[in-house]
């Protein structure tokens, strides 16, 4: 194996001294000391979240207050690390939402599973689950972790609906849409 | 043309390719032997042809033949025969092979032709794929999108049908769904014989209807569910329970009655959520009747037994079995089998009871056969019982030689498999009197007398065989597992005759075949590996005597006059 031998460069007077290296990281230092902050006080201060952020999972409703949710399973299906688990269920007869038929009995999302991909957002036909700005969960034990239905629809809240799909299929059969 | 034609076969050419079928052959079936699929709604292997989706077209032309010598036309550059297509596409299913039929079914005409009558169909239908049961098995989602033009251009308002019509006990109907196929129809009046639906009025207000003052309640009802291409008709039960995507499908049979249905049993995760039939032309076509498929019900029984007791005393399973041992070696045991066991345990019981040189019976529940897919032999495989000689006759309704002989005292314990004994005829006073052992799925007045119990699997639980009606042997495959700690059948049974001195025989089907195949002479050659889906039919001649208490079904014929307790 080939030995290069590399030559020490001796260090100058100025060098020897520290004084310039020292007068140097001082003025870095002193330009971030009054400079803007660029750390938050977390959690008192929060970040600004940008739009299309992927935070927690969660279950919305439309602004009738009808939850969207039809149980198709189709995000159970995708969810990569299966996190998500539904019992579907029928809506019963005489309620005001009984045409849509069907409603998840259960929806648990198991948040030490989720990865945040977004798959379900993405694939649901109901534009009913979003990947919301909440982005920390805690909890003492596993069991807290899993977020079950009405804690969903607690973190979702309420989006705007530009379709209102189910209640114009309602309001056709109410018409009986004669042909 | 190449392929050389049998005598009764035809040679058709579909797509360029020939293929030699028995004249009469549908296009759709011949089709189909090419791996070729021509997508169809209405057309049922096992119905009659109507023709009215029309999904089916193909392009269909004959061999040019010279008017005046009645000889085929050669096609000079090529040297193959003239053909004439029709300048109209025909309906596949309609059409029958006949020598020389060339059918395409991939040209532009075909393709639009599809995404034509796909349009039709999908003018008024609901967009309900997230809520509807068919979603993931439905003709109309695979061929929209195969055959589809991707995107709507209708943009008048849908019809408005009704969406819950409740058409019988176990079937809803979805108006708005239903393309009008009229399979369901069609199976009502061909195979039950019950004609209950119909179409009402004309154009987009067709309605499928049940007659006035009558209902969609025979005991096939759950078939129309299964031949509806789309989510028209569903199960009551099924609806809503879970997505098509997420079961899986296990070969079974179905253990109501001795002719064996062969079915599919769909699970998740160890849960079971629907039973639909599994084609067998030789045995069920693509049928079965709906009694058999809640039959999974028991699995989660709230009575089903879950644990091992010696005198109601939850114990290990080592133990119950080792006083199962000591009770049943002390002499004068008597062995009850049943007609709900496999071969296979119906070999060890046969085995148990002649270490214990005991008397082996079965009880035998005998209820009205219905001439289709439920026979009067309500025990699934008391030919398996036969064959592999646990009993030569056939058995009593009534244990009424046992009680005598527990009477006088002749029979001091008996080892009972799964069979209720106070059901099959036998006192309280009776059990009162003798020690059992019982091996069963479910708590009952006897798993109450017994001294052990030994909980066992469902049909569901377990892999087996069973002997149908035409002495065919069909396996069936473990769709879910047992409850926790509840050993495998085999295992229980081969481990109580090792400790009855029976002799060693390991618990594995495939080892077990092995054996099976040396001692029983019917089944020699047989491995469970091996026999195919469809089962093989032994030879029933040494049985041939009996009387059958089975009536004429669907694919079966007594042999003998059938008992005079059935009709």
């Amino acid at each position: 194996m080939a030995v290069i031998p590399v030559q020490r460069q001796p260090l100058s007077l100025a060098e020897r001294t520290y004084v310039p290296q020292i007068l140097a990281g001082l003025r870095v230092t002193l330009r971030h000391f009054f400079a803007p902050n660029v750390t938050l006080s977390y959690p008192e201060q929060r970040p600004a979240i940008p739009p299309g952020y992927r935070g927690v999972p969660t279950l919305v409703k439309d602004p009738l207050g009808r939850e969207k949710c039809v149980s198709c399973q189709l995000c159970e299906f995708v969810c990569p690390p299966k996190a998500i688990r539904i019992t579907p269920g029928a809506i019963p007869a005489g309620t005001p939402a009984a045409h849509v038929e069907k409603a998840p009995q259960a929806f648990d999302i198991d948040m030490l599973r989720c990865i945040y991909c977004g798959l379900c957002e993405e694939v649901c036909p109901e534009e009913a689950i979003f990947l919301q700005n909440q982005f920390s969960m805690s909890g003492y034990s596993r069991d807290e972790m899993v977020n079950h239905k009405d804690r969903l629809y607690e973190l979702g809240g309420t989006l705007p609906d530009s379709h209102f799909k189910w209640d114009k299929k309602k309001e056709a059969a109410a018409h009986g849409n004669a042909h | 043309m190449s392929a050389p034609a049998k005598p009764d076969l035809v040679t058709v050419n579909i797509d360029g390719r020939d293929l030699a079928v028995p004249k009469g052959t549908n296009v759709i079936e011949a089709a189909r032997q090419l791996g070729i699929e021509i997508p169809h709604y209405c057309y049922h292997p096992k119905l009659s042809v109507v023709g009215n989706c029309r999904m089916c077209l193909v392009e269909m032309g004959l061999p040019a033949v010279d008017p005046a010598t009645r000889q085929p036309l050669l096609n000079p550059a090529t040297g193959r025969p003239r053909v004439n297509w029709m300048p109209r596409p025909q309906i596949g299913c309609a059409t029958n092979a006949m020598p020389g039929l060339h059918i395409r079914t991939n040209t532009p005409l075909v393709r639009e032709c599809r995404e034509g009558v796909t349009e039709f169909l999908l003018l008024n239908h609901p967009l309900d794929c997230p809520i509807c049961d068919q979603a993931g098995e439905c003709r109309l989602q695979e061929f929209s999108t195969s055959y589809g033009r991707g995107y709507s251009r209708f943009v008048e308002q849908k019809n408005v049908k009704p969406k819950q019509t409740r058409l019988g006990p176990r079937v809803m109907l979805d108006d708005e769904r239903c393309i009008l196929c009229s399979r369901c129809v069609r199976f009502c009046q061909e195979v039950v014989h019950d004609d209950v639906l119909g179409f009402t009025d004309r154009g987009s207000y067709s309605t499928l209807t049940c007659y006035p003052g009558r209902q969609l309640e025979n005991n096939y009802s759950l078939n129309t569910v299964d031949i509806c291409p789309v989510g028209a008709l569903t199960s009551t039960d099924f609806r809503f329970k879970m997505r098509v995507w997420f079961l899986k499908a296990t070969p079974g049979i179905d253990p109501e009655s001795s002719v064996g249905a062969n079915t599919e049993v769909w699970s998740r995760e160890g849960v079971i959520y629907r039973i639909t039939p599994r084609r067998n032309d030789e045995v069920n076509d693509t049928w079965m009747a709906d009694s058999g498929r809640t039959l999974y019900q028991q699995v989660h029984a709230a009575d089903r037994l879950a644990g091992y007791t010696i005198d109601g005393q939850a114990t290990a399973p080592d133990m119950a079995l080792k006083a199962a041992a000591d009770l049943l070696g002390s002499g004068r045991a008597a062995v009850v089998g049943s007609g709900g066991n496999s071969v296979e345990e119906q070999f060890l019981a046969k085995k148990i009871s002649a270490a214990l040189s005991a008397p082996a019976m079965l009880v035998s529940r005998v209820g009205q056969g219905d001439g289709l897919l439920v026979s009067a032999d309500r025990n699934p495989n008391v030919r398996g019982a036969l064959v592999t000689g646990l009993i030569s006759a056939l058995p009593a309704p009534q244990l009424a030689a046992l009680g005598a002989d527990i009477d006088t005292g002749k029979v001091k314990i008996i080892l009972t498999l799964g069979e209720d004994l106070t059901a099959a005829g036998l006192t309280s006073a009776q059990l009162a009197k003798v020690a059992i052992v019982y091996l069963g799925t479910h708590r009952n007045a006897t798993s109450a007398a017994a001294r052990v119990v030994i909980p066992t699997l469902t049909v569901f639980e377990k892999n087996g065989m069973f002997i149908n009606q035409q002495f065919r042997l069909q396996k069936f495959a473990r769709a879910v597992p047992g409850p926790h700690g509840v050993a495998d059948d085999l295992v229980t049974l081969s481990r109580l005759l090792a400790a009855l001195g029976g002799g060693t025989i390991v618990p594995d089907l495939h080892s077990l075949w092995a054996v099976l195949a040396v001692e029983v002479k019917p089944l020699a050659g047989i491995s469970y590996a091996s026999l195919s889906a469809t089962g093989r039919v032994l030879d029933a001649s040494p049985w041939a005597g009996l009387p059958f208490v089975e009536g004429e079904s669907l694919h079966f014929k007594p042999a003998a006059q059938p008992a005079a307790a059935t009709a």
